[in-house]
């Protein structure tokens, strides 16, 4: 019932100007693909190159094995949730849940059940003679996959949903969106620019910057081994430390420390400790460096702290719990070894 | 602030000790009042005078020569029971208005949307489209008007080529109407740059959402150019219909001022200019200008009140 979809050396052109340089990447049947960059990595173009509402310059798209390239948007079986939701002002829910049945000649019983199906999923239907402009923001977001699901495509597109929600609203439809995913198994593909939405919702994580794949893999992979400091960069929050070091061997300057990571890293020019890595408990890993203590947040459930290494480069410490830290203080900071990402002058990873 | 409120201080002061409200009001709005004048004499002059005067002259019989007698409803009375040129032009600048306003504003979208594509040079031809709108209604293009429908016009030259010989169209019955709708619809320019303005507003994403559906262009354009246009179709409706019913110089210059032949292009105007300026029945015309005032009112008035029903306001 899922439908795999393949990109093949995907390539987007406006004029002499390549935003999308040869792209690559199987997404699996029922996956739900995440694209997240910063904006301006080509994740929305890539989106609509595959929706069929961007030509394509060059290399193959696939779906279920068919090339689709020349087929126009409506016959490629997707259907897109957009940023601005794009419903008709004019129609009411049901007329706008409708729109696409219409337009494809349905019988109007058949346009009734599914639209009807469609409202009672999304838990809308007290909604559905109402207009655009008398619903609120999550409404809205509502109405607009209720839309899409009405249609039953083979894939689903996702291009930001949630960014003009409130805060609490995302959380609660991401949660929904997933629950979608896990209900109907289709294919889906979701561009966001929040890394959190992507680690939250993602089987697949596809991270983008200037039109190239940086890394593609499951979530904690990413988390995990992240390929080079962009993705160890973007995945994770707060953002992971980076500390400029020099390697020979197996030990590290870095801080004005040498420490030993019992793995050969010669050539290792940054080191990255992601926050909530670090450790103020003595005897926990080694000792990274000692810092000071410029500005500590309680959040309740973590203590979030910020600190300055002796060479004056800043790093942040994420503690479970409620912890006393002095403001001003200086302490050590500790890490498991096996935690410390390194990587080289390309920016790449050393693996160890 | 301080520093105002101190200035201030003294004139208030002054005020207190002054008697009169009108001195009061002479001293401190009296510039005002001056840079005013002009729009106030202006107005109450030139337009709210002659407005009321209009009305009262549209019950007498001035003449222009003697002093108008109080003839109470009777130029209403004769208008609409013994005149068949009222009826005449009536009839005349109701088909003027039914055909020329939906046609001008047809174009005008057609123009608008093909624009609307986003092509080179768009300013220029934004300019060139909106000339007519400029020039249409002044003597010049009516003259020029004459000279294309004339027996040795233009069209018939260009008919010629393909060996049909055309009648003078400005002076045969069934057409000459016509010349002037097609003058009017030619003036498209001002709804144009309206139309544009409002195609501008519909977000591209709906288009797309439309095209994700399948939708045709044609479907797009009924089902979501049409509707989310209404209020600027409404609007232009109404200041189209306005102008049409208003419509003199084109018949005038074109017919050579006498709505002929066999009062074809006699336009309500045109009709009401004879009577005032022709015959010097100061008084009926004033009645016919009321009565026109009173059908575009109502015309307005009904577009508005039905507009609920099909006018698509986005908030």
């Amino acid at each position: 019932m899922s439908t795999p979809i393949q990109i093949r050396q995907l390539v987007k052109a406006y004029g002499d100007i390549e935003v999308i340089h040869g792209i690559d990447l199987d997404i699996d049947p029922g996956e739900f693909t995440v694209f997240v960059g910063p904006s301006g990595c080509g994740k929305s173009t890539l989106l609509r190159m595959i929706a069929g509402l961007e030509p394509i310059t060059g290399g193959d798209l696939l779906i279920d094995g068919e090339r689709m390239n020349d087929v126009p948007a409506a016959r490629r079986g997707i259907a897109m949730v957009f940023q601005s939701y794009a419903l008709y002002p004019h129609m009411n829910v049901y007329q706008n849940l409708a729109f696409g049945l219409e337009t494809a000649r349905t019988p109007k019983a058949e346009i009734k059940e599914r639209v009807q199906r469609a409202a009672e999923i999304l838990q809308i239907v007290p909604l559905l003679q109402r207009k655009p402009k008398q619903l609120s923001g999550g409404q809205r977001q509502r109405v607009a996959i209720g839309r899409a699901i009405v249609r039953e495509p083979r894939i689903f597109l996702f291009d930001e949903p949630l960014s003009n929600l409130d805060a609490e609203l995302r959380v609660q439809m991401r949660v929904e969106i997933a629950k979608l995913h896990n209900d109907l198994g289709n294919t889906m593909i979701y561009v966001t620019h929040d890394q959190v939405e992507a680690m939250t919702m993602a089987d697949k994580i596809v991270v983008l910057r200037s039109g190239v794949i940086e890394q593609a893999g499951a979530p904690l992979e990413l988390y995990n081994n992240p390929k080079n400091l962009f993705v160890a960069g973007f995945i994770g929050s707060p953002k992971m430390n980076f500390l400029a070091a020099s390697a020979d061997g197996a030990a590290i300057n870095v801080a004005g420390n040498t420490i030993d990571v019992k793995r050969m890293v010669t050539g290792a020019t940054t080191m990255g400790v992601r926050p909530e890595h670090i450790t103020l408990a003595e005897g926990s890993g080694i000792k990274l460096a000692d810092i000071r203590v410029d500005l500590v947040e309680n959040l309740g459930g973590q203590t979030v702290v910020y600190a300055t290494t002796a060479d004056g480069q800043p790093i942040n410490i994420v503690l479970e719990g409620q912890r006393p830290v002095e403001l001003g203080s200086t302490v050590a900071a500790h890490i498991d070894p096996a935690r410390i990402h390194l990587f080289n002058a390309e920016g790449n990873v050393i693996q160890g | 602030m301080t520093a105002r409120s101190l200035e201030s201080g003294a004139p208030a002061r002054e005020r207190a000790a002054s008697p009169s409200l009108w001195a009061r009001i002479w001293q401190n709005d009296a510039p005002g009042y001056l840079f005013l004048l002009p729009w106030l004499i202006g107005f109450f002059g030139l337009t709210i005078g002659p407005i009321i005067s209009s009305l009262y002259l549209s019950f007498t019989d001035f003449d222009l020569l003697t002093d108008p007698n109080w003839v109470g409803a009777s130029n209403y009375v004769r208008m609409f029971t013994n005149d068949p040129k009222f009826l005449a032009s009536m009839r005349v600048t109701m088909v003027f208005v039914i055909f020329s306003v939906p046609l001008k504003l047809a174009f005008a979208l057609a123009v608008a949307m093909l624009l609307n594509r986003g092509m080179r040079g768009l300013p220029l031809y934004r300019a060139l489209f909106y000339l007519p709108s400029l020039l249409g209604a002044s003597v010049a293009i009516a003259i020029l008007w004459r000279q294309i429908f004339a027996r040795e016009g233009l069209v018939n030259d260009f008919l010629s080529i393909f060996g049909i010989v055309g009648p003078s169209w400005i002076s045969t019955p069934q057409y000459s109407l016509w010349t002037i709708i097609i003058l009017a619809v030619w003036q498209f320019g001002s709804p144009m740059i309206i139309f544009l303005a409002g195609l501008r507003q519909i977000p591209q994403d709906m288009y797309e959402a439309a095209s994700l559906d399948g939708a045709s262009k044609w479907r797009q354009f009924v089902k979501i150019t049409l509707p989310l246009l209404t209020p600027v179709v409404f609007f232009n409706a109404i200041i189209q219909t306005i102008e049409a019913f208003k419509s003199f110089t084109p018949a005038f210059i074109i017919s050579g001022g006498t709505g002929n032949p066999i009062n074809s292009t006699l336009f309500y105007t045109l009709y009401l200019y004879q009577e005032a300026f022709g015959f010097f029945r100061m008084g009926y015309a004033s009645a016919l200008a009321w009565v026109l005032l009173a059908l575009v009112g109502l015309f307005t008035a009904f577009s508005f009140l039905t507009s609920k029903y099909w006018v698509h306001y986005d908030d």
